[in-house]
């Protein structure tokens, strides 16, 4: 099984809407959406809901009132400056439990917290498995690792050997539980130096997870200049280049009609396909598309 | 004076979050405290160019196990919910990538065979230019967890000053980290079904946290007016809409801040700033 994991680092390059895409030329994958605080792929692939599962956090420490003399002990121990006068705040509680494994007189319990949902569909171009954490919520790195293994089994059930993943921006614990392991990340960029600054930490990470990276510029003649910029960063860094889209603001109008811009009859149609084919290649050596 | 600390932030990623911040502290009369928490990413000092000074390492206390006191009960991994050591029979192997540093190992160790080490895990840097004194932090590539370094650059606040801080993208722990203690939060999106689904998720989180909040709308056009509805019926005010202009893109591409590339937008950022501070002062009521 291949598995391609979409990230860019700075957000709103585009990575959801040529995800969507993708998801139109190629027949037999999972798609994923690791994206858990801000999904969006849901709203350009019209899923049906099949099937709703609760996610669980780690559970988070309440004090009992009756039993709380209010000695202060929890509140000197917790590193999280979580608990106020006998109060834990469950915003900034990340359930380590110490709290209840310390207090003389075992007046904290640790209860658990629904963070989140996960959800498997069907859509138009095949099954997408996909979650909402709670707002405010924690451990969207687990939630990530979740949804990831549960695309995984699907294929394997389904027969499939591709999964598409439309990954988190950023560096940090979603990004890193996207990545894992994947066969495969391409990095969609735009030609800003925003863009470039992101782009370089981002290909730091992968060769530190060591996984294999390819970039997309997207936008690409919003900035010549730039694009050309990254092409040589790419050069140097011995990362091939899958191609570049132009500027089109049939994007933002598909994106607020909540459709792919494979479905819209924008010029950059070509472009697209072009970059997928580069990735599949690169993909699957062997193969033809 | 009190403090005023505004938050920028966004659920979705690029909609013009550091734009608007680097904007608004440009715009202000006055000396500004501009924090970048969007540590994974950091991208205002890009538009700011401030001339960084100062620099300072943020590590985390994670396990340091004296194998000559330690029994090897094996009641630390035991307690350790996030599986950052484990025991085996002549031997505690530590994880220092998946410790969240909450000192059960070391406090509860019934040897007392544990005391701590320092690991790194960012930067923070700090300089200035012009009327604002800024501070960024940066997460170690490689590196999971950013909360302990906005929490770090937090505690930089100083009295009496007005603040401006850049949050990250999204809408779990960085986001919290970064917004809790602000006096208002101005959340920046785009006329789209993602970002219109994106704010709704993102004001879920302010309204956790009962902070004022209000909205601009960055990229505006004609085609979707779904994002103003929602403002209207969530009792949100627009407080601006940046309308869609290729030169503001053009501009930011080369790290030129809206501001300089319109001027004109100069005394929109300063109504914006006014209206926030009437809110904090408690002049208006707003989103509660």
């Amino acid at each position: 099984m291949k598995e391609l994991v979409v990230i860019s680092g700075k957000g709103g390059t585009g990575k959801t809407s040529i995800v969507a895409s993708f998801a139109s030329l190629l027949t037999n994958k999972v798609m994923v959406d690791c994206d858990v605080d801000a999904a969006n792929l849901h709203l350009l692939l019209s899923p049906k809901i099949e099937e709703r599962h609760q996610f669980y956090s780690l559970p988070k420490a309440m004090i009992n009132r009756e039993k709380c003399n209010g000695c202060g002990l929890c509140e000197d121990t917790c590193r999280f400056e979580a608990i106020k006068e006998s109060t834990v705040n469950p915003l900034g509680c990340e359930g380590c439990a110490v709290c209840s494994r310390i207090c003389p007189e075992n007046a904290i319990e640790m209860v658990d917290t629904v963070a989140g949902e996960w959800f498997k569909s069907n859509t138009t171009y095949g099954p997408l498995v996909h979650a909402r954490l709670g707002a405010a919520q924690e451990n969207s790195g687990k939630l990530v690792t979740m949804v990831r293994s549960q695309a995984a089994k699907t294929a394997k059930k389904l027969g499939y050997d591709y999964i598409i993943t439309d990954g988190p921006p950023g560096i940090g614990c979603p990004v890193i539980a996207s990545i894992g392991g994947a066969s495969l990340s391409l990095i969609i960029t735009e030609p800003s130096l925003s863009g470039i600054h992101d782009l370089e930490r981002t290909i730091d990470l992968l060769e530190f997870f060591g996984v294999p990276a390819m970039v997309c510029v997207n936008r690409w003649d919003i900035c010549p200049e730039n694009t050309e910029h990254i092409k040589e960063i790419c050069r140097k860094r011995k990362i091939p280049f899958a191609g570049k889209i132009a500027y089109d603001n049939m994007v933002m109008l598909a994106a607020s009609r909540g459709k792919s811009v494979v479905e819209m009859n924008s010029r950059i149609i070509d472009e697209i396909i072009k970059v997928w084919e580069k990735v599949f290649e690169v993909l699957c050596p062997n193969m033809k598309l | 004076m009190e403090n005023t600390i505004i938050t920028i932030a966004s659920g979705k990623g690029g909609t013009g979050k550091t734009t608007v911040a680097s904007c608004l502290a440009m715009s202000a009369r006055q000396t500004v405290q501009f924090l970048d928490c969007d540590v994974e990413e950091p991208n205002a000092h890009i538009f700011l160019k401030p001339r960084l000074t100062r620099e300072e390492a943020v590590s985390l206390d994670i396990p340091h196990v004296d194998h000559n006191k330690c029994s090897f009960c094996g009641r630390c991994a035991e307690i350790c919910m996030f599986n950052a050591l484990a025991v085996l029979a002549d031997e505690v192997l530590t994880f220092p990538e998946l410790c969240h540093s909450c000192g059960g190992c070391w406090t509860l160790c019934p040897e007392k065979a544990i005391t701590t080490n320092r690991r790194e895990i960012g930067l923070i840097k700090s300089g200035s230019a012009e009327n604002i004194h800024f501070t960024q932090g940066e997460l170690q590539v490689g590196t999971a967890t950013s909360p302990p370094i906005i929490k770090a650059m937090k505690k930089t606040i100083q009295k009496n000053s007005l603040v401006i801080i850049d949050a990250p993208p999204g809408t779990s722990c960085p986001v919290v980290e970064t917004m809790e203690g602000s006096d208002f939060v101005l959340l920046v999106t785009e006329p789209t079904a993602m970002g219109l689904n994106d704010l709704a998720i993102a004001l879920q989180v302010v309204r956790v946290l009962d902070i004022p909040c209000g909205v601009i709308i960055n990229r505006g056009t004609d085609v979707y007016s779904k994002v103003e509805t929602f403002c209207r019926e969530n009792n949100l005010p627009v407080l601006m809409k940046i309308a869609v202009d290729r030169a503001i893109a053009e501009a930011y591409a080369m790290g030129i801040p809206a501001v300089e590339a319109k001027p004109e937008l100069r005394e929109d950022f300063r109504k914006v700033l006014n209206h926030i501070k009437g809110v904090t002062a408690g002049e208006r009521t707003c989103c509660h």
